[in-house]
């Protein structure tokens, strides 16, 4: 069995390379991911292992590389996509919105278009404007696209293998403030399917749902409130276009309590949606309201108070004790 | 005195665009058009460029554009080099500040400064300026307080001045973006009947960017007085030029139907003197122009870049030799236009400016989490009253942070 240790930006770098390797129609194209390995290294040493012509440094033009993952695609190619940064993805979000997401249901299911738009998103690393945002929910709106984000190292690997695989159009939204968190990876593993949420902590008293970077920040919560004698469940949602609601509804129909974690603003998110269909699952179940906690319906703050607008242990507690009140 | 003060103008002309010839029926003959003449010079070679001042700081005639810059004094001289230096010095302190964590980030212009000295002087204080993220000698020139500029990169707001107040556009970090603006922005100015003019700026990767296309499409079709002022730095990160076009960027004009000019980015002189000439045809009614400034981005893209990944030390070395500060140096020497007196007083006033720099960083404030509510609508908006009203309450249950819930301000 191979395992190994390793830190996310590398699970994501080393399925890559397994993909690049295995399936020669996999591409990799992106402003900066051939000599430079991309501005964070996740495709460190790609361009040069597996030369120019899979590994592309393309124009600096993400309405581009889309457009043109999408035609490589009705080709026959997987190409895999990188953009910069989460506000960068907007330039292209017209070719994924109007085209890739809709080319299968116009071709009346004949044709594919497997293209898979990696995004580093979500803030706390103390960057300026336009780094830091977690869109989500835009994409999630949109039928035809899958939704996915891993949260540790080993869905990093595996689910960007699913990616890939998969048929239809998928956003892997990468949390990057977690780039650097060490995770086992086992390489030979049969992993869950890719629409599997996971419960990652088990408890009693309250669910607490999270996706992405906000997974750590729940199970540390979960810590804290142990210490205070609560037993809270955290389910790492995984994916959020689909959304498994069964696994959450098991857990909710256990704990009573909901409260939905992410760092996208509440208002029209994802977490609004896990919220009204719970309630419409699990009405007799909740000894509360679902709760959210998430960003406010502000632009993303300069970096100096983003500990303020993102949901730190302190606002995920103070949920936790508002939902035990009731 | 040629080069433009930031001081008020005369009042703008009142008529309703009717000088402004539609962009077919003038005939302009592009200064530019020789350019061309640089067969086969895509892929890494020089096509000609404008150039009136050598690297080793020799004055060379040009029939072309010596009028832009014929009545320069040596004071306008001694003006554009102190520009530079001091424009040099605050970049330099930003990258220290950078390296001492006082700055999240810096993108340094070494390397720019002629181009940006030189196209900013040509600038009148009624013209506007949009600007990406690196201009900060532009807005030197356009009388930006220089500190202003460092507040998004502390991380102590989004932004940070008036654009108003000096026509200078907050810097723009989505790479293109700013030229539909600027575009729209001319548009603006030509349909009032004033007399002024836009400049653009951009990097050599932003050329690739559909926003810019499309800057140029409208600019074009709408006779918009604003020059493109391009400055091509070769590198958009680690991406060379070739990777973001096969043809010279200059040339790119004649496809949209302007002019396209490649002049010596690291040539001071010729860029006032090109720049001039573009916003002369602009505020002639005569429509958009292109300018690509060749130049060459001496540091890293950013502080978090690492260019030994991308790009060798010999290219580096060999621009170092066209240093922009340097050439005007030798010459200013040479013509006997400012003795040691002068570059003593300069160096002074740059040791002046670099602990201004650093102390108004160092105590620039944190902003105040309620911040994070304030002018996200101009006319209010219930959900954001309520949800300052949630954080406020919750900032207020935390024992040491007394806060009024009801304004969300401090409690004194
Ligand atoms: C739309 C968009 N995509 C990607 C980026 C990330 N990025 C920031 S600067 C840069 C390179 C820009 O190069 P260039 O236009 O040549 O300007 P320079 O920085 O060299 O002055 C990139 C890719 C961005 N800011 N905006």
């Amino acid at each position: 069995m191979a395992v190994k240790k390793l830190p996310i930006a590398k699970a994501i770098n080393e399925s890559l390379r397994r993909a690049l390797d295995t399936d020669p129609k996999v591409l990799v194209m992106g402003e900066d991911v051939g000599k430079l390995g991309g501005v964070f290294r996740v495709t460190d040493g790609l361009q040069k292992d597996f030369g120019e012509d899979r590994v592309i440094d393309t124009p600096l033009a993400e309405s581009g590389i889309v457009g043109t993952a999408i035609g490589l695609a009705l080709r026959g190619y997987r190409p895999v996509v990188e953009i910069q940064f989460d506000g960068f993805v907007f330039p292209a979000y017209d070719q994924i919105v109007t085209q890739l997401a809709k080319m299968h249901a116009r071709a009346l299911g004949k044709v594919k278009v497997p293209v898979v738009i990696r995004i580093p998103y979500g803030g706390g690393i103390g960057a300026v404007e336009h780094h830091s945002e977690s869109p989500e929910s835009l994409f999630a709106h949109v039928a035809g696209l899958k939704v996915v984000t891993p949260s540790n190292s080993s869905d990093a690997y595996w689910m960007l293998q699913q990616a890939i695989q998969s048929d239809d159009p998928v956003i892997y939204f990468e949390p990057k403030r977690r780039y650097w968190d060490k995770g086992e990876v086992n390489t030979d593993a049969i992993p869950d399917p890719l629409h599997k949420a996971h419960t990652v902590r088990e408890g009693t008293d309250a669910t607490l749902v999270a996706y992405g970077p906000m997974v750590k920040t729940c199970l540390e919560a979960a810590a804290a409130a142990a210490e205070e004698g609560k037993s809270l469940e955290v389910v790492d949602l995984r994916t959020i276009s689909p959304l498994d609601f069964d696994t959450v509804q098991a857990s909710v129909e256990k704990t009573g309590r909901l409260i939905v974690v992410h760092e996208a603003p509440t208002f029209f998110g994802s977490g609004a949606e896990i919220a009204a269909r719970i309630t419409e699952r699990c009405f007799y179940h909740l000894e509360a309201p679902v709760l959210r906690v998430g960003g406010f319906h502000a632009p993303y703050p300069p970096a100096r108070v983003e500990e303020d607008y993102l949901p730190g242990l302190d606002r995920v507690l103070d949920a936790v004790d508002r939902s035990l009140a009731y | 005195m040629t080069v433009e003060s930031t001081a008020a103008r005369t009042p703008r002309r009142a008529s309703s665009g009717g000088k402004r010839a539609s962009a077919s029926a003038k005939k302009t003959a592009s200064p530019g058009k020789g350019a061309a003449k640089g067969k086969g010079a895509a892929q890494g070679g020089e096509p000609e460029l404008v150039q009136l001042l050598t690297p080793e700081g020799e004055r060379v005639e040009n029939s072309e554009y010596d009028r832009y810059v014929a009545d320069l004094t040596p004071e306008d001289l001694r003006v554009l080099y102190r520009d530079m230096v001091l424009t040099r010095r605050f970049d330099a302190e930003a990258v220290t500040l950078q390296r001492q964590g006082e700055l999240g980030l810096w993108p340094s212009l070494l390397g720019q400064e002629a181009a940006q000295v030189g196209s900013g002087r040509a600038t009148r204080a009624d013209d506007y300026v949009f600007p990406t993220y690196r201009e900060h000698g532009v807005a030197w020139c356009k009388g930006v307080d220089p500190t202003l500029l460092l507040g998004m990169f502390r991380g102590v707001n989004n932004g940070g001045w008036d654009p108003n107040t000096n026509g200078f556009q907050l810097y723009t970090i989505v790479i293109g973006s700013q030229t539909l603006h600027a575009t729209g922005y001319a548009m603006g100015v030509a349909k009032d009947g004033a007399d002024s003019a836009v400049v653009a700026y951009f990097g050599d990767g932003a050329t690739s960017q559909g926003d810019v296309a499309e800057a140029f499409t409208f600019s074009a079709v709408y006779n918009a007085p604003v020059v493109f002022f391009c400055q091509n730095n070769q590198w958009a990160i680690s991406e060379p030029t070739e990777k973001q076009s096969r043809v010279p960027l200059y040339q790119r004009a004649q496809g949209y139907g302007f002019p396209g000019v490649r002049v010596d980015g690291n040539d001071v002189i010729a860029c006032l003197a090109v720049t001039k000439w573009a916003l002369e045809r602009a505020r002639g009614g005569e429509g958009p122009a292109l300018i690509e400034a060749f130049t060459y981005r001496m540091g890293a893209h950013t502080t978090s870049d690492d260019p030994t990944r991308y790009r060798r030390d010999e290219e580096r070395e060999a621009w170092e030799a066209k240093d922009p500060i340097l050439r005007l140096r030798t010459y200013l020497e040479a013509q006997g236009h400012a003795d040691e007196g002068f570059f003593a007083e300069l160096e002074a006033e740059s040791e002046t400016l670099g602990k201004r720099v650093r102390d108004v960083v160092r105590t620039m404030p944190d902003p105040e989490p309620m911040s994070i509510f304030e002018n996200i609508y101009a006319d209010g908006h219930a959900l954001v009253d309520e949800e300052r009203a949630q954080f406020a309450a919750y900032q207020a249950s935390f024992a040491d942070a007394p806060v009024n819930a009801a304004t969300g301000g401090e409690v004194k």
